[in-house]
């Protein structure tokens, strides 16, 4: 590749994403650095706010390069996602095209000449000029390569994931009208998804396939670390056990890295000294956002936050 | 390494991940980029382009780990102890023990296998049964009554003639070494024993559950054995969530579908025909309307469960369901499908009218009395029974009104057609307002013709 930031090793990944505020596990950072290598994108799968979107936003920092994102949602199609003929433009066209045509048609006697004639002329009716590039046809016409990042695709229908995959294996695309327009530099490419629908198997297929879990204990102290620099170390890893903690219980909605991150901002913005029963019931809501939830969670608090203080002891 | 990785492949498939040669091309590439020296960063290389979800990660992990732990060859403890740290690790297996000084000097004269068993050089032991195994093809074990034969194979590739040849000669010099040897070759037998063990469980396991699926998938519903059962539910859900995940979304083509030039102009009139408004052609599609009418008589009993079943992953499915059962009388039975789980709404719906005999006049006509506005012409009825109504008034008369008003009329039958019409089944009376009667008696018939229904409205 050209880009000469490009990732040469597994522990370059883990450091110049680190640079960047993301903590990256093994996994990541395996699956970032096979995927400049053998130039496949990723499949990033796991649950809401762990970090999938960012991974995209720190890679795309870290190698200095342009972030293209392509939000999916239901009803998305090719005219949003790939490219659009300039209507108003092309009418204009036809429009300039009646006035002109006696110029072009010129001298022409007979209806015979007039058509020849009007053969020679050069259409550019359908041409690269009409073409208004959508988020995937920017992607590949990046001279300088770029990190396209198309969010949520589970989120989309299953129409728009065949439209991908020529995308996703070969970097191009077909434009009926135009032909195959090839990217410059092949952009890294990342899907994220929330497995809401189950991805076909082509798709599945064209790509790296890493899940993001909930992180372990030693990396969300990291991560959080790393994110909310104020934090004492004692307070970051009772409230990264109490968190533990919480995910043990069977909720609607578990709190994720993201919740992990603001609870320990807002925990700062207390100036909270270590976790208390009071302080944590005052902001469950930061980590929980089911009312049910809270309510499921509560009485276990106290019994988390000792919970959370003995594995510190020994941890 | 290569071999190796290939074998892995096979492995894989063992465990359930599809790994296509695609798959495994770009595993490969991987392996090429990552290295084998680093069994952690091998295993993330080989989990991220191999599994395409995170059951199947957590599989090939297992498979992973069992696969790249090579049982060590056992030691005659004796011997272990004195000289295991002295061992050059490298040197090939002949030529380990000639260059071994030593009080345990083999006489000359030995084959191959003999002196490497009494240098007790563990890895040269390991490395000869692994490409033993890879000369008797291990990775083609199947079933674990081959168990034997790859162990005998195993072992003779190993060069256990000479060995035998040796001992018989031994024992007439050498008491005491041929005594070390025998020691040391049931070591060995163990040994291969365990490498075998662990092919078995690598490579046979696809084997086993694809045939296992496979006899399920066509056995008859009616005569699942008990022990049989909750693998059938299983299997019954698979194809449930397979129908779910191919037809569960609404899927919304393309609402805009390609110009209206006639209206397009029309609507542009005013404008000298410049068209500043288009009109597009929309594409209709019916919606799916299914009304299900379950028989959970005596005599169909087992296989009621699995329609049942089937009938609640088509709640899933399709949005616009009614389903009724039935034995003497019909009810409906749509609630109790769509609040429950599967299980309870089966014990609750057999309770309250399973395991009567089969009327199936009197069913119709409760039908007819307080259902009958359920149906439309986009509705698709399907009717799940034997037909067998105890010599009573089969009533085809109504199933002659409902197949009126009704888009299409499926019937599905566990019994073979051979045994339509014979004793009290009424199958040919009623085939006749039918649109599609089927044999429906095994899982895999039962999937296609549910498949077929949800189909015709895609």
């Amino acid at each position: 590749m050209a880009d000469q930031k490009a990732s040469t090793s597994i522990e370059a990944v883990e450091s110049g994403l680190a640079a960047q505020g993301y903590i990256a596990s093994r996994q990541i950072a395996t699956a970032v650095y096979l995927s400049q290598q053998i130039e496949k994108p990723i499949l990033v799968e796991g649950p809401a706010g762990v970090g999938k979107t960012e991974l995209a936003k720190a890679i795309a920092a870290w190698r200095g390069m342009k972030m293209i994102r392509l939000q999916c949602y239901e009803g998305l199609d090719e005219a949003k996602a790939l490219y659009e003929w300039k209507y108003a433009k092309q009418l204009l066209y036809t429009q300039i095209l009646k006035d002109k045509l006696g110029e072009v048609l010129g001298g022409a006697q007979t209806l015979h000449a007039a058509l020849a004639q009007l053969h020679d002329f050069g259409d550019v009716f359908f041409s690269k000029e009409f073409v208004e590039p959508r988020p995937l046809l920017q992607a590949l016409e990046q001279p300088g390569g770029c990190v396209l990042l198309i969010d949520e695709i589970d989120k989309s229908d299953a129409e728009f994931e065949s439209l991908l995959l020529e995308i996703l294996s070969d970097f191009q695309v077909t434009i009926p009208e135009l032909g195959t327009v090839s990217a410059i530099t092949p952009p890294t490419v990342i899907l994220t998804s929330n497995s809401e629908r189950d991805l076909g198997d082509a798709l599945k297929r064209r790509c790296l396939h890493l899940h993001i879990g909930f992180p372990e204990q030693r990396l969300e102290e990291r991560i959080v670390e790393s994110r909310v620099p104020g934090i004492s170390q004692a307070l970051r890893r009772q409230m990264v056990g109490f968190i533990h903690e919480i995910r043990s219980l069977d909720l609607k909605k578990l709190p994720s890295v993201s919740e992990t991150i603001d609870w320990a901002r807002v925990l700062v913005l207390l100036q909270a000294a270590e976790l208390d029963t009071d302080i944590v019931k005052d902001t469950l809501n930061v980590l929980l956002k089911y009312e049910a939830d809270i309510e499921a969670a509560s009485p276990q608090v106290t019994s988390f936050i000792a919970k959370a203080a003995r594995s510190n002891v020994f941890g | 390494m290569r071999e190796n990785l290939h074998r892995f492949f096979r492995a894989a498939r063992g465990v359930g991940v599809h790994v296509s040669p695609a798959e495994s091309i770009d595993a490969m590439r991987a392996v090429a980029q990552v290295g084998i020296s680093d069994r952690a960063v091998l295993r993330d290389a080989l989990l991220l382009t191999l599994a395409k979800s995170k059951d199947e990660k957590l599989a090939l992990g297992d498979c992973f780990d069992l696969f790249f732990s090579q049982p060590e060859p056992r030691q005659d403890q004796a011997e272990a102890t004195d000289d295991d740290a002295s061992q050059d690790m490298d040197q090939s297996p002949a030529s380990s023990s000639a260059s071994e000084p030593g009080e345990g000097q083999p006489p000359e004269g030995l084959g191959p296998l003999a002196q490497m068993l009494l240098s007790q050089d563990r890895n040269a032991i390991a490395a000869a049964i692994a490409s033993a195994s890879g000369a008797a093809s291990l990775s083609e074990i199947r079933y674990s009554t081959q168990r034997g034969i790859f162990s005998s194979r195993i072992l003779d590739a190993m060069g256990l003639q000479r060995l035998r040849d040796d001992l018989d000669q031994l024992t007439a010099t050498n008491p005491a070494l041929a005594e070390r040897l025998r020691a040391a070759l049931d070591a060995l037998r163990e040994a291969v024993r365990d490498t075998v063990a662990q092919g078995l469980a690598l490579y046979a396991r696809e084997e086993a559950e694809n045939l296992r699926n496979e006899i399920l998938r066509n056995a008859p519903l009616a005569r699942i054995e008990r022990r049989q059962v909750a693998e059938m539910r299983a299997l019954i859900r698979q194809i449930a969530r397979r129908l779910r995940e191919r037809y569960s979304k609404p899927r919304k083509r393309q609402r805009r579908g390609h110009l209206d030039v006639r209206r397009t102009l029309r609507r542009n009139a005013a404008w000298g025909g410049v068209p500043f408004l288009t009109a597009w052609k929309r594409k209709h599609r019916d919606r799916p309307k299914i009304v299900a009418l379950c028989d959970v008589s005596g005599s169909v009993a087992q296989v009621s469960d699995f329609f049942l079943l089937l009938i609640h992953s088509l709640h899933e499915v399709v949005d616009d369901v009614r389903s009724f059962a039935f034995s003497s009388h019909l009810i409906e039975v749509s609630d109790i499908l769509e609040a429950k789980s599967p299980e309870e709404a089966m014990a609750e719906i057999m309770s309250k009218v399973g395991f009567g005999s089969s009327d199936y006049g009197s069913s119709l006509v409760d039908f007819e009395k307080d259902f009958m506005s359920a149906l439309t012409p986009q509705t698709t009825v399907i009717v799940l029974g034997d037909a067998r109504s105890n010599n009573l008034e089969p009533r085809a008369d109504i199933l002659r009104r409902i197949s009126e008003r009704s888009k299409r009329l499926v019937w599905l039958n566990p019994e073979g057609r051979l045994a339509w019409g014979f004793g009290d089944s009424e199958m040919p009376r009623y085939a006749t307002f039918c649109s599609v009667v089927r044999q429906c008696a095994t899982a895999q018939q039962l999937e296609r013709a549910v498949s077929d229904i949800v189909a015709t409205y895609q």
